[in-house]
C-alpha cells in the first residue's frame, strides 16, 4: 500500500493541507455572520459593515476555492492507486500458475478486480478524508464544550463511550456480513460467467429454467445477505442518531438546573446547546463512513489474498544459448493437490533432438498432464524434466517457452483477430513464417475470411468451425518455431484428407524439431518415430509402431480399429 | 493493414478508443490499436446521437422497476417526512427549552415547562429513531428487491436471446452488464434516495421559511437559483457523457480480464503476458482517464455550488445588515437568515453527490435497458403448435443460410430424415455440417426456406417442444462447475440417481466415474478442468443419452475418445439409436459405421447421399474417404 502512495506524497500532503484549510474557512464564516450581527447592527456602525462583508465574500471564495483544490489534485492519486493495483493484479495473475486458475472461477478474479478496487477507491477518496475530518471536528467541538462548562462538556464526552463500544461490535459483525456479500456476489458473476459461456450447451439442452433457477438461487442468497446487512447498518445508524438528541435533552434538563442554580448563565446555555448541535451531523454520519471502511477494508483482504499467493511456478535463471531439444523425464511423478493416488509415477523417458515420439494411452491416462510439464504448466511433484541436460525448473520461463510450444487438445482461442491469435507469443512473425505456419497447419480458410487475417474471431473462436480452430491452434504453436513441439491430440477434428494433408507438412516441421505427439489413432501415431505407451501411470513400453502392435497386446487394444473385429458389427470394417 | 482496418472498426468505444491512446501512443503504433480485429457488425456501444432516444428506453425500464414499489415508496416518502419533520424540530424544541422553560424556573415556577418540553424532545427523537430504521429498512428492501428484480430479468433475457446475439456480444460484456452495471444501481439506490428525499425537503422547507421570515430579504437570497439551475444543467449534460464512457471503458476492461483468464493456459504457454500486459494497461489507463473525467466534473461542479452559496450569503450578510442598520429587519430575523442560509446549500452537496451515482446508474441502466430492448432473432411463436409424440423426421425445404449475408453455408438445402433413421454425415472440415446440425436444433433461423420436425416449422414450436424433442452434443463440451452426477443430470434435471448412473453405465463412462475419488460426487472443477479431454466428452455423452430425445445429434462427439472407448460408445449407440432419429457428425469413419444412412457434405451441399455399402461400392468422394479412413488405420 505503501509504495502505492509513495509518488503521490507531495500532493497528498497538499490534499491534506487544503482540507484543513477549507475547514477553517468553514468553521470562520459563520463567526464573521455572528460578528456582523454582534458588532456593527447592533451597534449601528456602517463603517464596520463592508469590510466584515467583503471579508466574508472572500473567506467563502477561498472555501469554494480551497475545496476544488483539493477535490482536483486528489483524482490524480486515488485513480493512479486505482489503476496500479489493477495493473498489478493483472499482472500477478498472469504469472499465477495454472493449477491456481483451475481453482479460482474467473468471476471471483473480476469482482476483485473492479468491485473491490472501486470500494477501495471510493473509500480512499472521500471516506477517509471524512473519516478524518468529523472526527477532528468531535474532538474540537467536545474540547470547546469541556471549555465552556466541564460538567456538561464531560457529560456530552461520556455519551461518546456508547457509540465507540456500539461501534465496535457493529465493526465486528459488519465485517463479516460484507465480506460475505462480497463473495456471494462473486459466486453470481461466476454463475453469470458460465452461463454466458456454456450458452451453447443450456440451448441445446433447453436448460434455460434450469440455470436460471440456480441463478435465482444466488441472486436470493445475495439478497437475503444485503437485507441482513441493510438491517445491520439501519439499526446502528438509527442508534447513533438517537444517542446525541438524548444527550441533547440530558444537557437541557442538567443545563437548566445549572442556570437554576446560577452556576451557569443563560447565554452559555444557549451557546453550548448550539454548538452541541453541530455534534449531531458528525455523528450520524460516522456510521455511514465506518460501514465504507469496513466495506474496503474487506475488500483490501479479497485483493490482498490473491496478490498474496506466491506464483508456485517460477523461473529460474538459466538460458539455453542453443537449444537442440533434448528431452527428458527422469523418474517423474505427479500427483494433483489432495489426491491419494499419483496420475503419474517413476517416469522416464527420454526424446533425442529431432526425433518425434508418440505418447499412446487411454482416455484419462495422464498423458496431457505429462505434455503440460514440459512448458511448466505444471510441475512435476517428484523426479524432474530436463531439456538438453538442464532442469527446466533452472530456466526462465521465458526462455522454456520459447523452446517449447503446445498445441492444445482445446483449441483456446481469442476474440482478436487472427494474426493476433496467430503471433499470440511471437509478435515478430514475418508475413512468409505466418503464412508458412499457415500452410502447414492447412489453415488457409484464413484468407477467405471477409477481412482475412484481420478479422476478428469470435469468443474463443466460436465463428469458426472446430476443425477452423484446431488448424488456428496448431499454425499457432508451430509459428513459434520451437525446438520442442507437443501436439496434444491436435488433429481430432479434422477430416482424413485434411489430416493427410496436415500430416505430411508436419512431417517436415517434425525433422528439425524434437515432437512430442499425444496420439488416439494409428494415423497420428505414424507422425512420430518411436511410440510410448502409457498405462497405469508410467510408462510401460517404448517402442515402434509395428513392434509394439505386434509385441504388446494392451498397445494393439488400444489403437487397432480391428482389435476385436466383430463382422456383424457393420459395413465399414 | 492498420489504416482501413482502424476505420472499418467503427464503434463508439473502439474509435474512442483509440483516439484517446492514439496521441500518446506514437511509439507502439498502430499494431497496438488493431489487435481486436474488424469483425462486421460493432454491436453494442451505441454513439451519442441517439441517447435522448436511450434515455426515455431506460427511463422506461426505470418506471417499470419502481412501479411495482409504488405504495412502498408513498409510504417511505411519509416516514421521511415524518422523520426529518421531527429531526428538525429538536433544535427548535431546545430553543423552545431555554426561551420558554427556564425563565419560570428561575422565577422560582417550577421546571413544569421545561420538564414538557424535554419530554416532547425526548418524544421527537424516538419518533426520528423509530421513522428513520424503519425508513432505512423500507428503502434497503425497495432497493435490494428492484435489484433482485433487474438481475433476475436481465439474466432471464440473456438467456433467451439467440446464439447470433451472444456470439456478438461476447461473456465478458455479459458479465460487465451483470456486475458492474447493476453495482452501479446498487449504489444509487443505496445511497441515493436517502440523501436526495433529505436534500428536497431541507431545500423546500428552508426556502419558505426564508420567505415567511422576510420577502424581501428571501427573494434577495434566492435570487442565485437560476444560476444554480443553469450549473446544474451543465453539470448533467457533461456526467451523462462522461458516465457513459466509464461505463464502456470499465467493459473494455472487464472483457479483457475475462477473455485472459480464460485463456490463460495458452496465454502462458505462448509468453503472451507481456502483450496482454501491455493492452491490459491501456484499457484500465482509458477506464483511469474516463474516470478521471468524472472526478474533475465534480471538482468542479461541487465547490461551484459552494461558490453561490457563500457568495450569497456573503451577500444577505451585506444587504441584511444595511437593512438591519436601517431598522428594516430586525437583528434576530437577520442572525435566522443566516443561519439558515447555510441549511439552504448545504443539502445542495448531498445533492450533487445524488447527482453522480444518479448519472453513472443512468449510464448503466442505459446499457441494461439496450439489451433487454434486444430481441431474440430466434424468437418464441407466438401461437406454439402442439407436438405430442414426436417422431422425428426432419426435412430441409430449401434452406438456405449464412451467418454473414456476403459468404452463404448453405446455398440451397433439400433433405429428409425420416423418422428412426440414423444418418451420418461427413465432408470436410468447413463444409458446413455443424451449421446444418445447428439448423434442426434451431439455434439459428435459415435465411431461406425451411426446416421441419414431423412436418411442423421449427420455428412454430416452442422452446420446450423442441428441446424435449433435439438434442445436440456439441463440438465443444461445456461442464459446469458440480458435481459428475450434476451434470450428467443437466440432460434431464428430474433424473434419479439410479437413472444417472444407468446413462454413464449405458455409454461405458461408469467404470472411469467410480474411479474417480468421490465417484459421481466428483466436482469437476471450473470448466471441467479436473476431467481430462475424453472423460469431459463421455460425461457430455452420457447428459446427452439421458436427455433421451427422438432426434439426437452428435456432432463429433467421440473425437476425444481413445479407441476402446469410442467402441464401447458405440456399441451402446446401436441400441440407443434403433428407435430415433440421428444424425451423426464424425470424421472418424468408424462412427459412420451404425449408420443407415451417409451424407457427403461439400461446400454446404450434399453431394452423396445412400447406404454406406452402396457409397463404398460406387467410386464417389465417399469411397475415396473409406478408403483413405483404411489406409489410415494401418
Ligand atoms: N485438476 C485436476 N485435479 C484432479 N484430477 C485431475 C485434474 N486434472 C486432471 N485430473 C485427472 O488426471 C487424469 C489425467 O488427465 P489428463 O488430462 O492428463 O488425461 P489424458 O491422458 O490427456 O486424457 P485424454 O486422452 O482424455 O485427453 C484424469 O483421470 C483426470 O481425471
Ligand atoms: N458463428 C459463425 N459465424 C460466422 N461464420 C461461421 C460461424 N460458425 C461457422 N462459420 C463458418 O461456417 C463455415 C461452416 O462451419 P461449420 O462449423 O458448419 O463447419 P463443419 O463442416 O462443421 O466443420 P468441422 O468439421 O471443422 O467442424 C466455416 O467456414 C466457418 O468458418
Ligand atoms: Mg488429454
Amino acid at each position: 500500500m505503501k509504495s502505492y502512495l509513495r509518488p503521490y506524497v507531495g500532493k497528498l500532503v497538499l490534499i491534506w493541507l487544503v482540507a484543513v484549510l477549507s475547514i477553517a474557512a468553514s468553521i470562520v464564516m459563520p463567526l464573521i455572520g455572528k460578528d456582523v450581527v454582534d458588532g456593527p447592527v447592533r451597534s449601528g456602525d456602517s463603517g464596520a459593515l463592508l469590510p466584515l462583508g467583503l471579508l466574508a465574500l472572500g473567506v467563502g471564495t477561498a472555501e469554494a476555492v480551497l475545496i476544488f483544490l483539493r477535490r482536483w489534485t486528489q483524482v490524480g492519486p486515488v485513480l493512479g492507486l486505482e489503476t496500479r493495483i489493477r495493473d498489478d493484479l493483472y499482472a500477478h495473475l498472469q504469472r499465477l500458475p495454472m493449477a491456481f486458475h483451475g481453482e479460482w472461477q474467473s468471476g471471483q478474479l473480476l469482482s476483485r478486480a473492479t468491485t473491490d478496487l472501486s470500494t477501495i477507491r471510493r473509500f480512499l477518496g472521500f471516506g477517509m478524508l471524512f473519516l478524518v475530518m468529523n472526527v477532528l471536528q468531535l474532538t474540537t467541538v467536545t474540547v470547546l464544550l469541556l471549555n465552556m462548562y466541564w460538567p456538561l462538556g464531560l457529560l456530552v464526552a461520556a455519551s461518546a463511550v456508547p457509540i465507540v463500544l456500539v461501534s465496535m461490535r457493529f465493526e465486528k459483525r459488519y465485517i463479516k456480513i460484507s465480506r460475505q456479500v462480497q463473495d456471494e456476489q462473486g459466486d453470481l458473476a461466476t454463475l453469470v460467467e458460465e452461463s454466458a459461456i456454456g450458452i451453447r450447451t443450456i440451448k441445446a439442452f433447453g436448460r434455460r429454467h434450469h440455470v436460471y433457477d440456480r441463478y435465482d438461487d444466488a441472486a436470493l442468497k445475495v439478497y437475503r445477505t444485503s437485507m441482513d446487512k441493510v438491517r445491520l447498518s439501519a439499526r446502528f445508524f438509527t442508534f447513533l442518531e438517537v444517542i446525541p438528541n438524548f444527550t441533547l435533552a440530558l444537557v437541557l434538563l442538567l443545563g437548566a438546573l445549572a442556570v437554576g442554580s446560577g452556576a451557569l448563565t443563560l447565554g452559555t446555555l444557549v451557546a453550548f446547546t448550539t454548538m452541541m448541535l453541530q455534534l449531531v451531523w458528525p455523528i450520524a454520519s460516522l456510521g455511514y463512513i465506518l460501514a465504507m471502511a469496513q466495506e474496503s477494508m474487506t475488500s483490501a483482504d479479497r485483493v490482498m489474498e490473491v496478490m498474496d499467493t506466491v506464483p508456485a511456478i517460477q523461473g529460474g535463471t538459466a538460458v539455453i544459448e542453443n537449444p537442440r531439444g533434448h528431452l527428458r523425464f527422469e523418474g517423474v511423478e505427479f500427483r494433483f493437490p489432495g489426491a491419494e493416488q499419483p496420475v503419474l509415477r517413476d517416469v522416464w523417458l527420454d526424446v533425442r533432438p529431432g526425433e518425434t515420439i508418440a505418447i499412446v494411452g487411454a482416455t484419462g491416462s495422464g498423458k496431457t498432464t505429462l505434455t503440460a510439464m514440459v512448458p511448466r504448466l505444471v510441475d512435476p511433484t517428484a523426479g524432474r524434466v530436463t531439456i538438453d541436460g538442464h532442469d527446466v525448473r533452472d530456466l526462465t520461463l521465458p526462455a522454456l517457452r520459447q523452446v517449447v510450444a503446445t498445441a492444445f487438445e482445446e483449441p483456446t482461442l481469442f476474440s482478436m483477430s487472427v494474426r493476433e491469435n496467430l503471433t499470440l507469443g511471437r509478435h515478430d512473425a514475418t508475413e512468409e513464417e505466418l503464412e508458412d505456419a499457415i500452410r502447414t497447419a492447412q489453415a488457409m480458410f484464413v484468407h477467405d475470411l471477409p477481412w482475412g487475417l484481420d478479422t476478428r474471431i469470435g469468443e474463443q473462436g466460436m465463428s469458426l468451425s472446430g476443425g477452423q480452430r484446431q488448424r488456428l491452434a496448431l499454425a499457432r504453436a508451430v509459428l513459434n518455431r520451437p525446438r520442442i513441439l507437443v501436439l496434444d491430440d491436435t488433429l481430432s477434428a479434422l477430416d482424413v484428407e485434411t489430416e493427410a494433408l496436415v500430416e505430411q507438412a508436419l512431417r517436415h516441421v517434425l525433422r528439425d524439431a524434437t515432437g512430442i505427439v499425444v496420439a488416439h489413432r494409428a494415423s497420428t501415431v505414424l507422425l512420430a518415430d518411436k511410440v510410448a505407451l502409457l498405462s497405469g501411470g508410467t510408462i510401460t513400453h517404448v517402442g515402434r509402431h509395428h513392434e509394439l502392435l505386434a509385441e504388446v497386446p494392451a498397445y494393439r487394444e488400444l489403437l487397432a480399429q480391428d482389435a476385436d473385429l466383430d463382422p456383424s458389427e457393420g459395413a465399414l470394417r | 493493414m492498420s489504416a482501413d482496418a482502424t476505420t472499418s472498426t467503427g464503434t463508439a468505444d473502439d474509435t474512442a478508443a483509440s483516439e484517446t491512446t492514439g496521441t500518446t501512443e506514437g511509439t507502439t503504433g498502430t499494431a497496438v490499436a488493431d489487435w481486436r480485429g474488424v469483425a462486421s457488425e460493432e454491436q453494442d456501444e451505441l454513439s451519442e446521437k441517439v441517447s435522448v432516444l436511450l434515455r426515455a428506453r431506460s427511463r422506461r425500464l426505470l418506471g417499470d422497476l419502481l412501479s411495482p414499489h409504488r405504495r412502498a415508496i408513498a409510504l417511505l416518502t411519509g416516514i421521511i417526512v415524518v422523520s426529518n419533520a421531527a429531526g428538525l424540530a429538536i433544535p427548535y424544541l431546545v430553543k423552545v427549552g431555554i426561551d420558554a422553560g427556564i425563565p419560570p424556573m428561575l422565577k422560582g415556577s417550577g421546571p413544569a415547562t421545561l420538564l414538557t418540553v424535554i419530554g416532547v424532545i425526548l418524544a421527537a427523537a424516538v419518533t426520528q429513531a423509530l421513522t428513520r430504521q424503519a425508513f432505512l429498512q423500507l428503502s434497503g428492501k425497495i432497493g435490494q428487491g428492484i435489484l433482485l428484480e433487474l438481475r433476475r430479468r436481465v439474466f432471464d433475457h440473456f438467456q433467451r436471446l439467440s446464439l447470433s446475439f451472444h456470439e456478438k456480444y461476447t461473456s465478458g460484456r455479459v458479465i460487465s452488464r451483470l456486475t458492474s452495471d447493476i453495482e452501479a444501481i446498487a449504489e444509487l439506490l443505496q445511497s441515493g434516495f436517502d440523501s436526495l428525499v433529505t436534500a428536497v425537503l431541507t431545500l423546500f422547507g428552508t426556502a419558505v421559511l426564508l420567505l415567511v421570515l422576510d420577502v424581501h430579504l428571501g427573494l434577495v437570497a434566492l435570487l442565485p437559483l437560476p444560476v444554480l439551475l443553469l450549473v446544474t444543467r451543465w453539470f448533467r449534460r457533461q456526467s451523462a457523457i462522461v458516465y457513459r464512457r466509464t461505463r464502456e471503458t470499465v467493459a473494455l476492461v472487464i472483457v479483457h480480464f475475462v477473455e485472459s483468464m480464460t485463456g490463460i493456459r495458452a496465454v502462458q504457454a505462448f509468453r503472451r503476458e507481456p502483450r496482454n500486459q501491455e493492452i491490459f494497461t491501456r484499457l484500465n489507463d482509458d477506464y483511469r482517464g474516463a474516470n478521471a473525467r468524472s472526478m474533475q466534473l465534480v471538482a468542479l461542479f461541487t465547490p461551484g455550488i459552494k461558490l453561490i452559496g457563500n457568495l450569497t450569503v456573503g451577500g444577505v450578510l451585506l444587504y441584511g445588515g444595511w437593512l438591519a442598520l436601517h431598522g428594516e429587519v430586525t437583528v434576530g430575523v437577520l442572525a435566522a437568515f443566516l443561519l439558515y442560509l447555510r441549511q439552504f446549500y448545504e443539502p445542495m452537496q448531498e445533492i450533487s453527490q445524488f447527482y453522480n451515482t444518479l448519472q453513472s446508474a443512468g449510464a448503466a441502466l442505459e446499457k441494461l435497458s439496450g439489451v433487454l430492448e434486444e430481441e431474440p432473432s430466434v424468437p418464441e411463436p407466438r401461437e406454439p403448435e402442439p407436438l405430442a409424440e414426436p417422431r422425428g423426421e426432419v426435412r430441409f425445404e430449401r434452406v438456405r443460410f449464412a451467418y454473414v449475408e456476403e459468404m452463404p453455408i448453405l446455398p440451397g438445402l433439400d433433405l429428409t430424415i425420416p423418422a428412426g433413421q440414423s444418418v451420418a454425415l461427413v465432408g470436410a472440415t468447413g463444409a458446413g455440417k455443424t451449421t446444418l446440425a445447428k439448423l434442426i436444433s434451431r439455434f439459428y433461423d435459415p435465411t431461406g426456406g425451411r426446416v421441419l420436425l414431423d412436418g411442423v416449422d421449427l420455428r412454430r414450436l416452442d422452446e420446450a417442444t423442441l428441446r424435449s424433442a433435439v438434442v445436440m452434443v456439441t463440438q465443444e463440451n461445456f461442464l459446469f462447475s458440480g458435481t459428475v452426477a450434476d451434470n450428467i443430470r443437466f440432460g434431464r434435471p428430474e433424473a434419479t440417481d439410479r437413472q444417472v448412473r444407468e446413462a454413464a453405465r449405458a455409454i461405458g463412462a461408469h467404470d472411469f466415474i467410480a474411479a474417480l475419488p468421490d465417484g459421481y460426487d466428483t466436482e469437476v472443477g471450473k470448466r471441467g478442468g479436473r476431467m481430462s479431454a475424453g472423460q469431459r466428452q463421455l460425461v457430455a455423452f452420457a447428459r446427452a443419452f439421458l436427455a433421451d430425445p427422438a432426434v439426437l445429434i452428435l456432432d463429433e462427439a467421440t473425437s476425444s475418445l481413445d479407441v476402446p472407448s469410442e467402441r464401447l460408445v458405440q456399441r451402446a449407440l446401436r441400441t440407443i439409436l434403433a428407435d430415433r432419429t440421428a444424425l451423426i457428425i464424425a470424421h472418424r469413419l468408424s462412427t459412420v459405421e451404425i449408420a443407415d444412412r451417409v451424407l457427403v457434405m461439400d461446400r454446404g451441399e450434399i453431394v452423396e447421399d445412400g447406404a454406406p455399402d452402396r457409397l463404398i461400392a460406387a467410386s464417389g468422394r465417399f469411397a475415396g474417404l473409406h478408403r483413405a479412413w483404411l489406409e489410415s488405420l494401418s
